[in-house]
């Protein structure tokens, strides 16, 4: 079909794209009618529970299972003794992030345990309550080993080294730089820094980690229902660790309550689930409790960055230069990487801004905690922190308001495409646009008189800003030519079945993001039918075309474009056939809403359903030689660039109680630039649930540790999140700039708000408290931490090192392992807990 | 109805969802497992397992508890209505509605619970505020929506039951 769908035009027939579709799955979950893993009850289920480590690192000396098995409803505990021989163990390692460096894992350790809340033992019972009482009774005898626990030590000669055969705790270091970055201070007219902190979050799905393998011993099928974002990279992973062929692994992903990242990684307690069914050729459920879900999903963001930004006498920034470290845990995670957040702060710090001289060096620590990898908007939050803290300080030094600041530093609209210091390739950024906009919404003179006016009641609001870019539609750069088997390409599968309506099987997959109706939306539009003669199916690897997913923002841009050539694809098979049928050339004809019709006049000439029963039923009618393919499939991949990158500005409105140290969010306000918006809906909700993501990180989120290693939270009742009275109304706007990879030309949305608030809120703080020359700069900005900058407690933490801009009080270098007040301290909750017998 | 401990169970007879249920469970049996593991009401969800984030919320004699709070064998008698129940009667029609119209809902996840908690409010103070919206839902976590949107729909739903327009 020579004719291309135009989404701008909103008046086209069956335009969906760019509407506010609802949700085609909503209505099953609204009623409970959804199907999670843990919903999911097969014949001879058995149930997982497993035994944990409540040491930061120890040798395990002896697993005593005797009587455990003793236990009425026990049927196997296994060791990682047991599971060996079957799983060969991987390497988290990519071979273009150059010296990368970690140590083989296995579903559960043979020798040692190296964080607290490691699986070393599982037990398999009738039910899971039988299974966690029998696990109690599992005596393991423990030989604690010294403990390396800060990032900022890990390297230090007398620091245990957790894997000797690496030689040291180093696994990956790598400085980006452009530019004379050393000149650049020396001639700089002011020099601003700081020392940020963002503290170890972890992403808290609301259903939990979730894994239902049954395995077949007379087919050989490993089946597996699995709570996971990337179904096809899980089936290889099966397959290749358990030596199975590839097609005799199906992964299926029913429901899945929420993903952000987490659900993306590979987890040994969870392929130690694979395994058992394997040996056990029978179904084996795992669904993690809180307390494992705390110590054993992966966490992320614990870095300290050292950052300073150089500014000429007009305010225009000339360079940055920053040194990040951050600490990963024992084991870099499989397949992903726990090196890429480091590598993407040294990426993006700077991003919005048009400067030459850059050098960011980051440094990724192996150490005794649990592991991190990628959690959703990976790196961003920590580099637009970093960048719009700086530029604020920068603002400051000058003399400029900080909106005046950004105005003359922003990358200019128009002057696209370019590459940035840190090498990121832009097709095309709205900086100025979104800025603008935004300061249309939030009125922000009358802010200013508001804050104004308020100051002399003592009360104390401000007002942050945080410009931003984020990294979509990821391209095989990412993890593909580091010899990961993650698919940056997608496919989509596309149907005309014999009543007319239509099947689309995609490979991106649907966590709540909504992925099911915008591809829904892209289809019916793309073949021409009702949107609600369209069903699709997602998270089966047998049924769907191979494809990564859904992470890193891909689902919109790779799995929509899919979905639209394929959908397009139909379209030109169906009006082929209608053609012959009707005796015309198919250019002469239309599909809309689901009849074939002359294009010219609009006049109907047959349903589409008639077609489609002549195609099925009676093909003995048509032309012998006449082609009926009513399904095609496409694939897509990006071309031209690594990432399509989009960019967007926030702004936060709170108030700080000098007196008490709390902070109240009034308003957060976001513009964002997605490219084309295929559902407004689902993009303002997308970037709203970002936004409060980032907001917990920003002021509650925290994975805290004694110096010891113990792990502190285990409930939520310790890591708090963001509840919906604390939260904000959040304003969403937009300005639409389409990547020209595409024909959809839709970019990623889901990642944008929590890239950006934390730097928002930081900001904002620092903007209350500009009265009292108090500063923050750790997160989560606790409390204490806001009453230490305003010296109103004791600084628990050493001095800052800062030097250039004024001098003020700061909590700038608060130490990373410093539990904040406002987290009960239990330093023996996870030791009573996973420290059973044995202990 | 008497309560009978017998062996290792606690007999119970109670109502649940307008139905009738006899069951003996043992003693440390939870509510929420109780209804998704005996009862197969699989539509409320085990979250956290310790009062928090709400996902197993759950109407006990017209007052909404925690599930996981909650032990079966102290039921004997009680009349409890899950989000099969209120949905199956249709009572909560229009507030689900709301949430699927405004996109309130994404993994689904809380969204059972959450809907028990609004109703709830709405039941007590049919004009609520948005801050009363937010004070009240405050005992159930949803990671997706950021609430805004959980918000509205629940301020949408009030709207229309006093006449006005969604």
């Amino acid at each position: 079909m020579s004719e291309v769908i135009d989404p701008r035009s909103v008046d086209r027939p069956n335009s969906y794209i760019g509407k506010s579709v609802p949700r085609p799955n909503a209505a099953k979950l609204v009623e409970g009618r959804g199907q999670f893993v843990d919903d999911m009850i097969l014949p001879r289920m058995a149930h997982v529970a497993f035994v944990r480590s409540p040491h930061p690192h120890a040798k395990i000396v002896k697993i005593d299972v005797a009587e455990a098995l003793e236990v009425p409803g026990v049927l196997r505990v296994f060791t990682g003794a047991d599971l060996a021989p079957h799983c060969d163990p991987w390497v988290a390692t990519l071979a273009h992030l150059k010296g990368m460096k970690s140590a083989p894992q296995l579903p559960l350790p043979l020798e040692r345990a190296t964080w607290v809340g490691e699986a070393v033992a599982a037990v398999v019972a009738e039910s899971r309550a039988l299974a966690e009482d029998a696990a109690a009774k599992v005596a393991v005898t423990y030989a604690p080993l010294p403990a390396a626990v800060e990032m900022e030590t890990a390297l230090d000669a007398s620091t245990p080294v957790i894997h000797p055969d690496l030689g040291d705790n180093l696994c990956f270091q790598r400085v980006n730089e452009a530019g004379k970055v050393d000149d650049a201070f020396a001639a700089a007219h002011r020099v601003v820094e700081a020392t940020f902190h963002s503290g170890r979050h972890t992403g808290l799905t609301l259903e939990p980690r979730s894994i239902l393998a049954d395995y077949n011993r007379a087919s050989g099928k490993l089946t597996v229902y699995h709570a996971t974002q990337a179904p096809h990279m899980m089936q290889g992973v099966f397959a290749k660790h358990m030596r199975l062929p590839e097609g005799d692994v199906r992964v299926i992903c029913t429901d899945v309550g929420g993903s952000y990242g987490i659900k993306v990684h590979v987890y040994p307690d969870e392929m130690a689930v694979a395994v058992i069914a394997k040996m056990m050729a029978r179904p084996v459920k795992f669904i993690a409790d809180r307390l494992e879900s705390f110590a054993s999903d992966i966490h992320a963001r614990d870095h300290r960055i050292k950052g300073r930004m150089a500014v000429d006498a007009e305010g225009r920034i000339t360079a940055i230069d920053i040194d990040d470290l951050t600490g990963i845990g024992p084991y870099s995670v499989y397949p992903r990487t726990s090196a890429v957040e480091g590598n993407q702060v040294v990426n993006l710090v700077g991003g919005p801004y048009d400067f030459a001289n850059y050098r960011a060096k980051t440094t990724v620590v192996l150490q005794n905690k649990t592991p991190t990898c990628q959690y959703r908007a990976v790196g961003h939050p920590i580099a637009t922190a970093v960048t719009e803290g700086l530029v604020d300080l920068a603002a400051d030094a000058v003399g400029l308001d900080p909106v005046e600041f950004r105005r003359r530093n922003l990358m200019k609209d128009g002057t696209y495409p370019r590459t940035s210091p840190a090498g990121m390739k832009f097709e095309g950024l709205s900086h100025e646009k979104s800025l603008d906009t935004l300061l249309a919404m939030i009125g922000y003179e009358g802010l200013r008189a508001e804050q104004q006016r308020l100051r002399g009641q003592g009360i104390h609001r401000g007002i942050g800003f945080a410009s931003f870019i984020e990294l979509t539609n990821p391209s095989p750069f990412m993890y593909g030519i580091g010899g990961a088997r993650i698919s940056a390409q997608d496919g989509c599968t596309v149907r005309i079945d014999p009543d007319g309506s239509v099947m689309a099987a995609t490979g991106v997959t649907e966590q709540g993001q909504g992925t099911e109706a915008i591809i829904r939306q892209i289809v019916a539009e793309a073949v021409g039918v009702a949107i609600d003669q369209v069903r699709v199916i997602t998270g089966d690897t047998l049924t769907t075309p191979y494809g990564g997913g859904t992470w890193a923002c891909r689902g919109a841009g790779i799995g929509g474009e899919a979905a639209l050539q394929a959908g397009m694809a139909v379209k030109e098979a169906t009006l082929k056939v209608a053609g012959a049928m009707l005796q015309a050339t198919p250019d002469t004809l239309d599909l809309v809403s689901g009849e074939i019709v002359e294009r010219r006049s609009g006049q109907a000439r047959m349903p589409l359903a008639e077609l489609a029963r002549i195609v099925y039923f009676r093909g003995d009618t048509l032309p012998p030689d006449l082609p009926r393919e009513l399904m095609q499939t496409r694939h897509f991949i990006t071309k031209e660039y690594p990432f399509a990158f989009t960019n967007g500005v926030q702004a936060c409105w709170l108030e700080v109680d000098v007196d008490t140290g709390i902070v109240t969010l009034l308003k957060h306000w976001c513009v964002e630039d997605c490219g084309r918006i295929i559902n407004p809906l689902l993009v303002d909700e997308q970037v709203r649930g970002g936004i409060v993501q980032g907001l917990g990180g920003a002021l509650y989120e925290h994975c805290t540790y004694s110096p010891e290693g113990q792990l502190l939270v285990g409930s939520m009742a310790d890591y708090l999140v963001p509840m919906a009275a604390e939260m904000p109304d959040i304003e969403v706007g937009h300005v639409e700039t389409p990547t020209k990879e595409s024909l959809l030309g839709a970019k990623g949305a889901g990642e944008a708000g929590t890239a950006g608030a934390p730097a928002a809120v930081m900001n904002a703080i620092n903007d209350a408290l500009k009265p009292f020359d108090a500063r923050v700069f750790a997160q989560p900005f606790t409390p204490e931490r806001i009453l230490a900058a305003l010296g109103k407690v004791p600084s628990r933490w050493p001095a800052p090192v800062r030097s250039g801009a004024s001098p003020a009080r700061t909590e700038a270098s608060a130490a990373t392992a410093a539990p904040s007040l406002n987290l009960p301290r239990e330093p023996g909750l996870l030791t009573r807990l996973f420290g059973r017998k044995g202990g | 109805m008497s309560t009978h401990i017998a062996g290792m169970g606690v007999d119970v007879s109670l109502t649940v969802n307008g139905e009738r249920v006899t069951r003996r469970v043992e003693a440390r049996r939870h509510l929420i497992d109780f209804l998704r593991l005996d009862l197969g009401l699989m539509g409320l969800h085990t979250g956290c397992e310790h009062g928090v984030c709400g996902a197993c919320t759950v109407r006990v004699d017209g007052r909404i508890v925690r599930g996981c709070l909650v032990l079966a064998a102290a039921l004997d008698g009680a009349t409890v209505e899950t989000i099969e129940g209120v949905s199956d009667s249709g009572e909560i029609r229009d507030l689900q509605e709301a949430f699927i119209a405004r996109n309130a809902c994404q993994c689904g996840f809380c969204t059972p619970a959450m809907l028990i908690a609004a109703a709830d409010l709405l039941a007590a103070k049919p004009q609520p505020t948005r801050a009363e919206i937010r004070e009240h839902l405050a005992g159930n976590y949803c990671r997706c929506t950021g609430y805004h949107a959980i918000v509205d729909a629940v301020e949408a739903t009030a709207r229309r039951r006093n006449g006005g327009a969604p």
